[in-house]
């Protein structure tokens, strides 16, 4: 863990810079929509270090803009084509820039895809002065040894979720308390650093300033799963256009990230494939009748599939519900299968409780509940995000866990590796051998 | 269209939108990155007051630096604006049309008048109150005056008029002072203030309190007072209507005159044959005596002495 992370710290720079001003915007960059909220803080809640606040943070923000577009250059959550994305952010930065009617500098971005992996980290340390300061935190914090998580792969979270002081475990704050060691665990996510250098790379065209980055997992898992399910283990399965991201939660930290490459749109394109449909048209016929649990009714449900090609006989063709349902079903079936693989992996049975939230803008199908409580298990149940004070109604759906998330985490930021200082000893032996190959070049 | 089993509602739904718009390529409302660049900067503060203040301040300069830049322009306006001007002074509610003196004698009052610089009817725009009050305060016989203009198209002058306390001698002829030492009036005769003290001397006229002071002092006899005589501007001669004269010293004058008061009231000093009685200095007052006294002594002193002398 010797890389700087100067990307991320400077993105918590420019957030406390957002946070002094009192505006900031949330993006969330997805396949099917990109939606920007712009946030204000009134200060009078303040970041203060003295906890959380009333309502975890939530009453010390409001939303003042809202703008949602389609998105466009991006799959599987990720960017794909850099100028269309571009115009994307523009468009929805600049409604809700209008609604809000303020400008915005600083905005934080959340993307789903990227091919997310997980590594717990454990450090150890000997306590110096027998009780816990700053400094030790972050020397445990650079303890922890660093995995190989291979090229082309950038840290996105980094967060302590446990500390140890000794025997005792479970620590949230080990700050003055007294002992001999202290020891943490860290959970750190890996993503593709093209897709964070794309995102990057976007942001900065659209004259914004990036001021954070997070996983969609964790964001909507931030605002679907309520208090007792963050502190008593859940998973957050939020099932979006391009992939389908999967949170686990414990301790209302998050210790698992992973995600599906199969979303809203692989049914979509299925149903696209098997009525041979256009696919703005299969989209329609999802929203407006799709279903997972075919019934006698839906035999003689026929839908009209239409078309303007001029030819009569393809343009007046017509498909029972219960055609198309035969053609969802299957493809939601592998996408809950393939999570539930996902959670078996990450051994999801062990922890405690084992409720699964699900959320996103696929999980709004119609009898998803029964269909994923016989895959995932009994304790499902179908999320949307929490409330936050000037949420427009109509961005209160499911499709919106993660940009809600997102204005949670930036009124509540996590603490992250890089937020704690590097301990000194580190640097002597680095900077030492730095300016010896100085003078080695130059003389 | 065939349809297995009447089912009006779905039919009807699927009849009417199923028909889908976006088949044909749908239009992209992204705005180009100007557009984008150019929205972000109206909301800039600094450019909303721009646009709202400064840009319309900017306009209206720059059209009247254009219209003004022209000489005929200027003038017109210039020739616009005193006629307007003038026309709004001259109306009848404006115009002063007489003035009035309160507090002063007729000779101040024609001599106010005299001063005054006004050409009645005159625009009350056109009155210089502040300067006019000076000038009608620079006259000697006013002590301090007020002007207003009132209604009724009334130009009051209320003056108070200084009150001559003394008659001052000098080479030049006479003239009043009041208290504060300063010049009233040129008087030809003494006689016309009979109540008035008259002092005389090179420096009196900046002594007058003092002198004041000392004639108070002097009031048991003030009948035989001829008046003050400043010597060598630094002390008082009180001279007496019998050329008498009571010398006082510089400091305390009216202590000494008060001295030779009792003095004169107890041995009678100022009916014998004394021509000055010197109190300059205060612990030996001195007497110097007329010619037929001094006459009388040197025989006295003979008589007792046996002619030594």
């Amino acid at each position: 863990m010797s890389q700087p992370y100067a990307m991320q710290r400077a993105m918590r720079t420019a957030r406390k810079a957002a946070l002094q001003k009192g505006v900031i915007a949330v993006l969330d960059i997805g396949t099917s929509k990109t939606a920007c909220f712009v946030l204000r803080f009134d200060g009078s809640e303040g970041l203060s270090s003295e906890g959380i606040g009333s309502l975890a943070g939530q009453s010390s923000f409001r939303v003042i803009g809202v703008a949602t577009t389609r998105s466009r250059g991006v799959s599987f959550g990720e960017i794909t084509t850099m100028a269309e994305t571009e115009r994307a952010i523009r468009t929805a930065v600049q409604a809700s820039q209008k609604m809000a009617e303020t400008r915005v500098d600083h905005v934080i971005v959340s993307f789903s895809g990227a091919n997310p992996r997980s590594y717990g980290l454990d450090g150890k340390v000997e306590l110096e002065t027998g009780v816990v300061t700053d400094a030790d935190i972050g020397r445990v914090l650079a303890m922890c040894d660093e995995p190989d998580i291979g090229a082309g792969r950038e840290v996105l979270h980094a967060q302590p979720v446990n500390f140890a002081l000794d025997y005792r475990s479970g620590l949230a704050d080990p700050r003055g308390q007294a002992g001999q060691e202290l020891m943490t665990d860290l959970h750190l996510l890996t993503v593709d650093a093209p897709v964070i250098q794309n995102i990057v790379q976007c942001v900065k065209r659209c004259d914004l300033e990036l001021a954070g980055l997070a996983s969609a997992a964790y964001s909507s898992g931030l605002s679907a799963l309520i208090e007792d399910e963050q502190e008593l283990g859940a998973a957050c399965i939020d099932m979006g256009g391009g992939s389908t991201s999967i949170s686990i939660f414990i301790k209302k930290h998050m210790i698992y990230s992973d995600a599906v490459r199969m979303g809203g749109d692989h049914v979509t394109s299925d149903i696209a494939m098997g009525l041979r449909v256009p696919t703005p048209t299969a989209e329609r016929l999802k929203t407006y009748y799709g279903g997972v649990h075919a019934t006698g009714m839906d035999d003689r449900d026929m839908i009209q599939l239409g078309g303007d090609t001029g030819d009569w006989e393809l343009d007046s063709r017509q498909a029972s519900r219960a055609e198309l349902i035969g053609i969802m079903r299957p493809r939601v079936e592998e996408i809950l299968e393939e999570a539930r693989a996902r959670l078996d992996a990450a051994g999801f049975e062990h922890l405690p409780s084992q409720k699964i939230v699900l959320t996103g803008g696929a999980s709004q199908i119609p009898g998803l509940d029964g269909l994923a409580s016989r895959i995932l298990g009994q304790h499902v149940r179908m999320g949307r995000p929490l409330r936050v004070q000037g949420l427009p109604q109509a961005v209160t759906g499911p499709a919106f866990s993660s940009a809600v998330g997102l204005a949670l985490f930036a009124a509540n930021p996590q603490d992250e590796w890089w937020d704690f200082d590097v301990p000194t000893e580190m640097y002597p032996a680095r900077s030492l051998k730095r300016a010896f190959r100085w003078f080695k070049d130059n003389w | 269209m065939q349809q297995i089993g009447k089912r009006p509602i779905l039919r009807a739904r699927t009849s009417n939108t199923a028909q889908p718009e976006a088949s044909a390529p749908r239009r992209d409302p992204a705005p180009s990155k100007w557009a984008y660049r150019y929205h972000r900067l109206r909301l800039r503060p600094g450019y909303r007051n721009f646009v709202r203040l400064g840009l319309p301040l900017c306009v209206a300069a720059l059209v009247a630096g254009i219209y003004f830049a022209q000489s005929d322009n200027r003038a017109k306006t210039v020739a616009a604006w005193q006629q307007a001007r003038a026309q709004l002074e001259t109306r009848p509610e404006f115009m002063v049309n007489v003035m009035a003196i309160d507090g002063a004698s007729d000779a101040t009052a024609a001599a106010i008048r005299e001063v005054l610089p006004v050409d009645l009817p005159v625009s009350s725009f056109d009155l210089d109150l502040e300067a006019m009050r000076q000038t009608v305060e620079s006259l000697d016989a006013v002590k301090t005056a007020s002007l207003a203009v009132r209604t009724g198209n009334l130009l009051q002058i209320d003056v108070y008029e200084r009150v001559p306390a003394v008659v001052w001698r000098h080479h030049e002829g006479m003239e009043l002072r009041d208290d504060a030492g300063h010049r009233v009036a040129a008087v030809e005769d003494r006689n016309a203030y009979p109540h008035l003290p008259l002092i005389a001397g090179m420096g009196a006229q900046d002594q007058v309190a003092e002198a004041l002071q000392v004639i108070a002092a002097a009031a048991p006899i003030a009948d035989r007072v001829q008046g003050l005589v400043r010597m060598g501007e630094r002390r008082w001669d009180v001279v007496l209507q019998t050329g008498q004269r009571i010398m006082l010293p510089v400091d305390a004058p009216v202590t000494a005159l008060e001295r030779v008061v009792i003095l004169d009231r107890a041995q009678d000093i100022l009916n014998r044959d004394v021509m000055a009685v010197d109190m300059r200095l205060s612990y030996r007052p001195t007497v110097r005596l007329g010619e037929a006294a001094r006459e009388d002594i040197r025989k006295i002193n003979e008589i007792e002495f046996g002619g030594q002398r």
